[in-house]
């Protein structure tokens, strides 16, 4: 029997943990502190665990941590110190990487830029590493009090904006690191629930039906938007989450880099040059002044000082300042401009702020992009021209800034006042770097006894199989393509649907891919539903899923008709089935793989043919 | 199915942490006292246990956490008295009420009831000087402190000085603030007329100009004073406490 319900922050930028005792009232929500290394040789305690990786090099000697002298990788704050001066050997962003839609997960393929010799990881391995830090510092540190992590009932977040592979991923990692008893929640809903933790009673007097919050989710690498919608059901009042944002590759860490990049200009036009170890100790001065000034209205600018390198501190320092005005153009009017209701993000390329690889927001304007999604989930809530949110709730490091909710709130009013609508208000709550975290470990202890307010919502997306259509080859032409609903919008956790049997059929022995694609959007769509045809921007294509029927009962080559089945596990992740309409035993049916590994030359190796890849579920 | 997942090693050094914050609370270990030291300190402990209630609680603590400490390995602790004792102000007089020396194990039958799950390798925990270096490397890494104090600045102007505190100025702040509260001592204005009242600690007031009498005592209030509550990393098993910056070379 488990005794707390612990919720885990699996953040990009960095992780949290907090626990709520199970016997008690569910007031008891602590968050943890994380011990890790902080510098070489150098063990601390902090509530937040920087996601970063430091794979060090054999002449370092191990990342000795109390529960392992022998660790090959350190996992925290000192990988991120080590980010600027080693690039080549920290992995950072991992989840970014979780959910990129054209690449396979599972291959090693970061650090980035790292050398030959360092064995690269991948993707799901950094979440695992994450996950088996925080699991390990916890036993290390609190097991004495109710037992391993892995014991307890374990709530991990991941963005509402997640797919269904990079959510079936981080289930796999947690799996890895020992955590059996898990379920996963959306980023934007723990923040909610931390909201009622804090508001306590009180929050029915603070919304009531017919409101809808849009939570703001900001951090450091992301930007996330939520609406949750407040019902009126059985005279009880109910929250729905109504509407996920896409997943938005743009956060604090622009900001900074945006300021850096500008001093750094600045700099330049005055005949001073910096080379990387300077830019990397000005983007940290300029993230600080950023902070400074963003927190304190009065200064009209912050002194910047890059020191020299070596042992001489005194002389030869670069001397600079932020201004506000500079605060203002940059991060103000560049990130959050004052845009009229029916911006859009642009679409066109930038450069200096991306990086090869991730799929970087191209607009850095967070206000069109929350335009856009208020515009593209109006109609799904059945509203005309916006989705009018009646409360805001931010969450994320960003949005500590009251300059910044200011902003944010000034041009949501405006947007509403333009549509005839009145002012939104704002929900407050605690510390929005920990509030995930929280949120999470008490909607553990609400699910595990049924107490409190539950967010209903189901499944965020939509998701469909493309079935290409039997026609003759015609070169440069694709073959067109039928969509067909297999799992809707909304479905509840634990539910099941079949799909009926089209035109489906299996090779046995043989690998099928079939094309997959999403919707954010499509809220009417029933499981079996097809078309053809879809406005442009409705549907994204997500990475392919595979199906690999085993010869058992069967002969190799055959053709076998099949349906698909879906259903949305307890843990809250999609699982497909291939089943045959004429099944030779009564439970005879295949797993579909929703994450699938390329057969490209980077990953072949004797655990591709693993048997939970291509496994009969018979 | 992916080789690369490994389960890191069992956990070896349980309790480390708490043994460095005890460590750093209550100094490190002392050698045994002679004999008549202890002997009259079992008495006045023993006294104080009955009449003062916190006092008796914190040894109670310190009894609780003693498996953490280092010196304890089997067989040392053959002393029918207190073996571990460490007066926590050496500069105050033993007699006076207000010091609280920190005892480490007052019953030799505590042993028995010693926490099992604390229970492990022994654990290394800095001594006083590591600490101290520790605490020097934090203030060094995040804000030059080292680099700062070991430079010549007499050829510098104040305009090249005031550049380089900036950087020592916001590094050594944040660290000290992450590491550990700051209060002061006195929550009065400075340059304002107090009253210091009775059984006031002396190591947290200290008198000056003419001091004659007893307290309470009225005086201006020049310093406030700082109080510190730290706590420090801890170094890893291997780590070389006295490499407080290490040479950097760029490949």
């Amino acid at each position: 029997m488990s005794r707390y319900a612990i919720g885990i922050d699996l953040g990009t930028t960095h992780c949290a943990i907090a626990r709520t005792a199970l016997d008690g009232d569910g007031t008891t929500t602590e968050v943890l502190e994380i011990p890790q290394l902080v510098a070489a040789g150098e063990l601390a305690e902090q509530r937040l665990l920087p996601s970063f990786i430091y794979i060090s090099p054999e002449a370092e000697g191990p990342q000795a941590v109390p529960w392992d002298s022998g660790r090959e990788v350190a996992v925290g704050a000192y990988a991120r110190a080590r980010a600027a001066e080693v690039p080549g050997r920290v992995v950072a962003s991992a989840k970014s990487w979780l959910c990129h839609p054209s690449l396979d997960r599972r291959a090693g393929v970061l650090p980035l830029a790292a050398p030959a010799e360092v064995e690269k990881v991948s993707p799901v391995e950094a979440s695992f590493r994450y996950l088996e830090h925080l699991v390990e510092a916890y036993d290390d540190r609190y097991a004495s009090d109710g037992g391993s992590l892995t014991e307890q009932k374990v709530i991990i977040t991941v963005p509402a904006s997640f797919d269904a592979a990079a959510r079936e991923l981080t289930v796999e990692a947690a799996l890895a690191a020992g955590i059996e008893d898990l379920t996963l929640l959306e980023e934007p809903q723990a923040a909610v629930y931390a909201w009622l933790e804090q508001a306590g009673e009180a929050w029915r007097g603070q919304l009531s039906p017919g409101d809808v919050v849009l939570v703001v989710d900001i951090g450091g690498g992301t930007s996330d938007f939520s609406a949750i919608a407040v019902q009126e059901r059985d005279g009880n009042l109910a929250l729905e989450r109504i509407a996920v944002g896409d997943h938005i590759l743009l956060g604090g860490d622009n900001m900074d880099l945006a300021l850096a990049y500008s001093v750094k200009q600045r700099l330049e036009e005055e005949g001073t040059t910096l080379d990387s170890w300077q830019m990397g100790a000005l983007t940290h001065a300029a993230r600080e002044a950023k902070e400074k000034l963003l927190g304190q209205a009065g200064a009209a600018s912050v002194p910047v000082v890059v020191p020299r390198r070596g042992s001489k501190l005194v002389g030869g320092a670069i001397r600079t300042e932020v201004t506000r005005d500079e605060l203002r153009k940059l991060v103000l009017d560049g990130f959050f401009p004052q845009v009229a209701a029916d911006a859009r993000p642009a679409q066109r390329r930038r450069a200096g702020l991306t990086q090869v690889g991730l799929p970087y927001a191209q607009d850095a304007g967070v206000t069109r992009h929350l335009a856009s999604f208020l515009g593209r989930q109006a109609e799904a809530a059945g509203q005309e021209a916006l989705l009018r949110p009646t409360a805001v709730l931010f969450n994320g490091g960003v949005m500590r800034s009251e300059l910044l909710r200011e902003r944010l709130r000034g041009t949501l009013d405006a947007w509403m006042e333009s549509l005839g609508g009145s002012a939104v208000r704002t929900l407050t709550g605690g510390d929005l770097d920990l509030a995930v975290a929280r949120g999470a470990a008490r909607y553990g202890y609400a699910a595990e006894t049924g107490s409190g307010v539950r967010i209903r919502g189901g499944t965020a997306r939509a998701h469909y199989v493309g079935i290409e259509s039997a026609v003759p080859a015609v070169p440069g032409l694709e073959p067109p393509i039928t969509l067909m609903c297999v799992a809707p919008f909304g479905m509840e956790e634990g539910t099941a649907v079949d799909l009926p049997a089209h035109q489906l059929a299996v090779v046995v022995g043989e690998p099928v891919r079939f094309r997959f694609f999403g919707s954010s959007v499509r809220r009417h769509d029933e499981a079996g539903t097809t078309f053809e045809r879809y406005p442009a921007g409705e549907i994204d294509e997500l990475p392919p899923i595979e199906v690999t029927l085993t010869a058992e009962d069967r002969t190799e080559g055959d053709l076998v008709p099949v349906y698909l089945h879906a259903q949305i596990t307890p843990v809250g992740t999609l699982q497909l089935d291939a089943v045959p309409t004429e099944p030779k035993r009564d439970d005879e049916r295949w797993k579909v793989e929703l994450s699938v590994r390329d057969a490209g030359p980077d990953d072949a190796g004797p655990d591709d043919a693993g048997p939970d890849d291509a496994g009969a579920e018979a | 199915m992916i080789p690369i997942y490994t389960v890191g090693g069992p956990a070896i050094e349980k309790g480390r942490l708490l043994a460095c914050l005890i460590a750093l609370m209550f100094g490190p270990v002392a050698d045994p006292l002679p004999f008549f030291t202890r002997l009259w300190f079992s008495f006045v402990c023993a006294l104080r246990v009955v009449v003062d209630g916190a006092f008796a609680g914190r040894v109670w603590a310190v009894r609780d956490r003693k498996p953490a400490l280092p010196e304890t390995s089997p067989g040392s602790a053959v002393e029918p008295e207190a073996d571990d004792v460490e007066p926590e102000a050496d500069d105050v007089e033993p007699e006076a009420d207000d010091v609280e020396p920190e005892v480490d194990d007052v019953e030799p039958d505590a042993d028995d009831e010693a926490d099992l799950d604390a229970a492990g390798p022994p654990d290394v925990t800095p001594s006083r000087e590591e600490a101290a270096l520790l605490l020097l490397a934090v203030l060094q890494r995040e804000g030059r402190l080292v680099d700062f104090l070991e430079q010549d600045i007499e050829n510098f102007d104040d305009a090249d000085v005031g550049a380089a505190a900036r950087v020592l100025h916001a590094g050594c702040r944040k660290a000290l603030h992450r590491l550990g509260d700051v209060t002061p001592i006195r929550d009065e204005e400075e340059e304002t007329r107090i009253t210091v009242e009775e059984g006031i600690d002396t190591g947290e007031v200290k008198l000056v100009g003419a001091v004659t009498g007893d307290a309470p005592y009225r005086g201006i209030l020049r310093h406030k004073g700082w109080r510190v509550a730290l706590q420090l990393p801890a170094p890893t098993a291997e780590h070389d406490v006295s490499v407080v910056a290490p040479a950097e070379v760029e490949l």
